[in-house]
């Protein structure tokens, strides 16, 4: 709701300027969102009137003109003028020597092709108060010759903008926002003088509302007007204050419902009669039904769509918009005025189902005040008679009064004030401000009152509703303030997860970036990436690049990495927490899970180290670390598997050795996909279940063994297709207790070894609890783990 | 015996004086006192003499060899000290090179704040909620007393899936989620992200929300504006002037916008508040009757306060970071700026 300082000021004008009148409102739950200067600065602009054109004797397009510019300006000045609607005897802006006008453009006596001019004449763009300029801004007749514009226009004015939450309905009128300023600041206001306008023709419409359209429009109210003057224009004053309320002027008819509908907030329609026929029907549209609106638009409707129709077709969309067929036009002489009452609920969503939004559909969605519409109609009819003439029929009223919002009495409790608020409100003050607001209360009992709202207020139902009243007319700054006494038992500190912090954390430290990417993707690149994944898609997604939710943390990870590689950056390391969504049959899944990306040097660039870039065994170790987090390494076991993202060769899956679940994947970015993406490197990717992360084992202390432990190293041959995680499932499974470390320290191709062929060094730690094991003993066990070796994997000794 | 013991004594230190590093003087002690060394031969052929000559040849050697060792030990020291003299002087570094470094990373500012957030409410007794990111109408909108067609949705600008199926437009939902479950009393936050689509210089079609409520008996709007009060000086860790709006949320009753003295100009209007000298963080209220009932509870005996805070609007405050869009395009330039 946009509207002029000055204008609100005739009805309620309130001791403070125009920040303390601002900051009150803000205060009081109706945010300001902007005020503005109602026109931009510029001086020594006066009303001139043109007496006198003449051709400029060297410039086909200029004129030289004679222009009285007031008391002060004894003889009449000469201007030349360019614009093409400069004529004799119009009043327009002149902008006289010394002039500054809006952009800092300074007015000068000046030579324009050899004939001096003492100053210019203006268009209403050249003041900054239209967007455009048709020629220069025509003033009306009755406009004071040499008066000073900025004061006859009064534009020293300020432009308010509130910001209003949908539960105020009432304020979205000037006459609204007086009656809460008032209340506020506890003055009187003015309300709108709308007399009953006396018929001067007989003539009425048929109206009717249709039996199953009474509860949606429970009121309606109508008018003919016959014999308007199509020629009258909108007066100064009145599209001066529909400009500063950001409502541009459209011809009287229409400006007048506009003007009323900002100063009662009563939305009003007018038809041209001689396109209504045989009266008007209220009524719900019929399925299929057609109309052309007045933005051109054509729309299909439905059969819980309120209309306002003639005998024959529907006429407007009813508190929305009107249709082109029976629109008002620059020629309409007779018209039919309709003010009504529709119920929000015959609104709510309607327009947003076309595409709408107006002023209307706003205001009755929210709730336009029942107890308006007569004097609205009466108000816009005096207004269009003053301007445009004509002779207004009779009222023609269809009610139903059964339908019309009731307020019902709210019972309020003094100690319900109390637990709310925490405060102990007066009950003298209570009950003032309550009725500062224009509601009616009753003291029922000790501490309790009867309280029932006015008509206006469709936001006020329920205690809770007159409590939020009190606080906000209170001030919230005047209530306490207390740090709750919080009652509580003592949180668990679960030792038996890992925090997700704790592993950002290792994660950050391990070199690792966070990113937080978007969780929308591009469906065709993601496709590629899990195409065993259906993805979840958005009905209305901002961009097609955005329009499915991740079915991987890979797809943001990636992007980013190519952002970043871009800009300059080949050593990229990123990490991403969060869902990931795909549909399984009927239901959508959304999992937690934690990826991460390497890529380029495997370290900063430095003078000591030399310089490679990352693999899969860089990757692997960040991994592992990870896994290392819950306690339970050895719970999990890497697999070589196939995946579409991944590189054939160098992809592995998590396992969860209990029963073989899939926890994540790692490996390199295919390098088919690599391509795709842009990148000129190996990109190296993880993404795992975050679930891995709830079962971490709480450590169990082990006696330190007093005894000596006994390194042996084997260097086992294997075949290629033979994989080192197989090899060390059978060493620990045989080793069992005794087994204390075991690291793979060599892997050797090549010499001494036939093609096809690799050589694992092991080196395994053997310790007993209690005894110092003798070389017997290990030579026996180690024996043992070759022969299973041997066994399984044909692994023989290097020799 | 060909040699007397005093010409071998002489040899001997002789060797010792030219020994020039603590290797030759081992192999020259190994010569003299090992297995097969000269005094320990010297000293097992005594045996080979008369009774009468033994005292004294074996008198004169063990002094001859005591006399060895006190100069090998001599000899030692002197070398041992020069070796680490050399060393000293050798192994020269030019300290002020730069390490060795993996490189360093960093949580996201998004992070840093929520964990800040959380730490903050945890210890005073909240519990951390999680709720899922696609959600169901009721629990987004109608169990929070928002029905359908209501204008309030027009403030949510929603990601809908299918009919009744949207991306969540706030972390509210997690309050009915945790409400229908548990009874009261509670005191929870439920951080995480949230969608509107929405796109442009101050919008981002994701950003993240903390939720906080707390319900139990007696809870007031006090509670509310102290806790939030208390909250807001510990984030900022400075004395930062609050101030409690009226406004409307269909979910909480009375209802209030959080404002902070901008801390760019302390209040007194500029291009980040937009001249009005205050910053909205965050939105609050006391929960409303009719979301109590949805989830069961009696809204007579028991009250409480909801707030719901952006959490790229404080990380900006925090860090002044002056453009929403940086937080997701995740340029490396401006994540390493966190730690």
């Amino acid at each position: 709701m946009r509207f002029s300082e000055s204008w609100l000021r005739e009805h309620v004008d309130p001791q403070v300027d125009t920040k303390g009148l601002v900051e009150q409102l803000t205060m009081a739950g109706l945010e300001v969102e902007s005020v503005a200067p109602a026109a931009p600065v510029f001086s020594d602009v006066v009303v001139g009137e043109v007496l006198e054109v003449q051709p400029h004797p060297d410039a086909g397009k200029l004129k030289v003109c004679r222009v009285a510019a007031g008391e002060r300006h004894a003889v009449p000045l000469q201007i030349v003028c360019g614009a093409a609607n400069v004529r004799e005897g119009m009043k327009a802006p002149l902008a006289l020597a010394g002039a500054e006008l809006p952009g800092g453009v300074k007015i000068q006596r000046s030579k324009l092709r050899g004939v001096e001019s003492f100053g210019m004449l203006c268009s209403a763009k050249e003041l900054g108060l239209s967007e455009t300029a048709e020629g220069l801004w025509e003033l009306p007749q009755d406009a004071p010759v040499g008066a000073d514009i900025r004061s006859w226009l009064n534009l020293d004015d300020a432009i308010i903008e509130l910001d209003l939450t949908p539960n105020r309905a009432d304020c979205l009128s000037i006459e609204g926002i007086a009656r809460e300023v008032a209340a506020l600041f506890r003055t009187t206001w003015r309300s709108v003088v709308a007399e009953p306008v006396t018929p001067s023709c007989a003539e009425t419409l048929p109206v009717a509302v249709a039996a199953d359209a009474r509860a949606l429009c429970p009121r309606y109210l109508g008018r003919l007007i016959r014999e308007i003057n199509p020629k009258a224009s909108t007066p100064l004053w009145l599209k001066e204050r529909l400009r500063r309320s950001g409502i541009r002027s459209l011809g009287p008819v229409v400006d007048v419902t506009n003007y009323v509908l900002l100063e009662l907030g009563q939305p009003l329609h007018a038809f041209d009669a001689n396109h209504i026929k045989r009266g008007i029907q209220v009524r719900l549209a019929r399925p299929g039904e057609r109309l052309v609106l007045l933005d051109g638009q054509t729309i299909t409707l439905t059969d819980d769509v309120l209309v306002i129709a003639d005998a024959e077709l529907p006429l407007a969309l009813a508190g929305i918009m009107g249709g082109q067929g029976s629109a008002v036009s620059s020629d309409s002489r007779d018209i039919f005025l309709e003010c009504a009452f529709f119920a929000p609920e015959a609104i709510l969503g309607r327009a947003r189902r076309y595409g709408l939004h107006t002023e209307s559909s706003h205001r009755f969605e929210r709730g336009v005040d029942p107890a308006l519409q007569s004097r609205a109609l009466e108000r816009a009819t005096h207004l269009l008679v003053e301007i445009a003439g004509g002779k207004p029929g009779p009222v023609i009223e269809a009610s139903a009064q059964a339908y019309l919002p009731k307020r019902p009495p709210i019972r309020l409790r003094l100690r319900r004030i109390q637990s709310v608020l925490g405060t102990n409100l007066e009950v003298g003050e209570a009950e003032d401000i309550l009725r500062r607001l224009g509601m009616q209360v009753e003291a029922v009992a000790n501490g309790e009152w009867q309280v029932v709202a006015p008509s206006f207020r469709f936001d006020v139902a329920i205690e809770e509703d007159l409590i939020e009243e009190l606080a906000r007319v209170y001030g919230y700054e005047h209530l306490p303030r207390r740090i709750p006494v919080l009652r509580g038992h003592m949180q668990p500190v679960c030792e038996g997860k890992v925090e997700l912090a704790r592993v950002q954390d290792l994660l950050a430290d391990l070199g690792y970036q966070e990113a937080i990417t978007y969780s929308f993707v591009d469906p065709k690149l993601q496709a590629k990436l899990t195409p065993q994944l259906e993805p979840v898609a958005l009905a209305n997604p901002i961009s097609q690049e955005m329009a499915v939710m991740r079915t991987t943390l890979w797809m943001g990870l990636l992007r980013a990495a190519s952002y970043n590689l871009n800009r300059q950056r080949s050593r990229i390391r990123l990490f991403e927490h969060g869902l990931t969504f795909w549909r399984e049959g009927d239901k959508i899944c959304q999992v937690p899970k934690l990826a991460g990306l390497i890529m380029g040097a495997v370290a900063p660039e430095q003078w000591a180290q030399t310089s490679r870039a990352v693999d899969l065994y860089d990757l692997k170790g960040d991994v592992e670390v990870l896994l290392r987090l819950t306690g339970n390494l050895n719970d999990f076991r890497f697999a070589v598997a196939q995946h579409p993202a991944l590189h054939p060769k160098q992809a592995a899956v998590l396992l969860r050795r209990r029963d073989k679940r899939i926890c994540g994947w790692l490996g390199m970015l295919h390098p088919m996909l690599a391509e795709e993406w842009g990148f000129d490197q190996d990109v190296f990717l993880f993404e795992l279940d975050q679930a891995i992360l709830d079962a971490k084992k709480i450590p169990k202390f082990k006696p330190l063994s007093k005894y000596p432990a006994i390194r042996r190293d084997l260097a086992l041959v294997v075949s290629e297709k033979t994989h080192a995680q197989d090899v060390l499932d059978v060493v620990s499974q045989e080793l069992s207790d005794l087994l204390t470390g075991v690291t793979v320290f060599d892997v050797w191709r090549g010499e001494g070894l036939a093609r096809g062929e690799k050589s694992l060094a092991i080196g395994i730690v053997l310790q007993h609890p209690e005894r110092t094991l003798t070389d017997a003993e290990v030579d026996a066990v180690v024996a043992q783990v070759l022969q299973s070796l041997a066994e399984k994997f044909q692994v023989r000794l290097r020799g | 015996m060909s040699e007397s013991v005093e010409d071998l004594l002489r040899q001997a230190k002789q060797d010792l004086a030219e020994a020039g590093d603590l290797t030759t003087l081992e192999g020259i002690r190994v010569r003299y006192l090992g297995k097969k060394g000269w005094f320990t031969q010297r000293l097992k052929e005594l045996g080979q003499l008369s009774p009468q000559e033994r005292p004294a040849v074996g008198k004169r050697l063990n002094e001859a060899r005591e006399e060895f060792e006190r100069c090998l030990e001599e000899r030692r020291q002197i070398l041992r000290q020069e070796q680490l003299e050399r060393r000293l002087r050798e192994e020269v570094l030019d300290v002020t090179l730069p390490g060795r470094s993996r490189g360093e990373g960093g949580l996201h500012p998004v992070s840093l704040t929520l964990h800040r957030i959380e730490k903050l409410f945890i210890n005073v007794g909240f519990q951390v909620a999680q709720g899922p990111e696609i959600e169901d109408d009721y629990h987004n909108f109608e169990a929070l007393n928002i029905p359908p067609l209501h204008p309030a949705r027009a403030m949510h600008d929603t990601f809908y899936i299918d009919h009744h199926t949207l991306l969540r437009t706030h972390t509210s939902p997690v309050q009915i989620r945790v409400m229908e479950k548990g009874n009261p009393p509670f005191k929870v936050i439920a951080p995480g992200r949230v969608y509107r689509c929405d796109s442009d210089l101050t919008h981002t079609p994701m950003f993240h929300q903390v939720e906080g409520f707390l319900v139990d008996e007696g809870v007031s709007f006090a509670d509310l504006r102290g806790i939030l009060d208390e909250f807001l000086r510990a984030f900022f860790e400075q004395d930062v002037k609050v101030r409690f709006r009226p406004s409307y949320f269909p979910f909480t009753e009375p209802s209030a916008e959080v404002d902070i003295a901008c801390m760019m100009c302390q209040g007194e209007g500029c291009r980040t508040c937009g001249q009005g000298g205050w910053l909205e963080v965050m939105g609050c209220g006391m929960i409303h009757p009719k979301v109590f009932e949805a989830v069961g509870i009696d809204p007579q005996r028991f009250t409480g306060f909801a707030f719901g805070l952006g959490v790229e609007r404080l990380a900006m405050l925090r860090y002044g970071i002056d453009d929403l869009r940086l937080f997701f395009e995740n340029d490396l330039r401006f994540l390493e700026q966190f730690h």
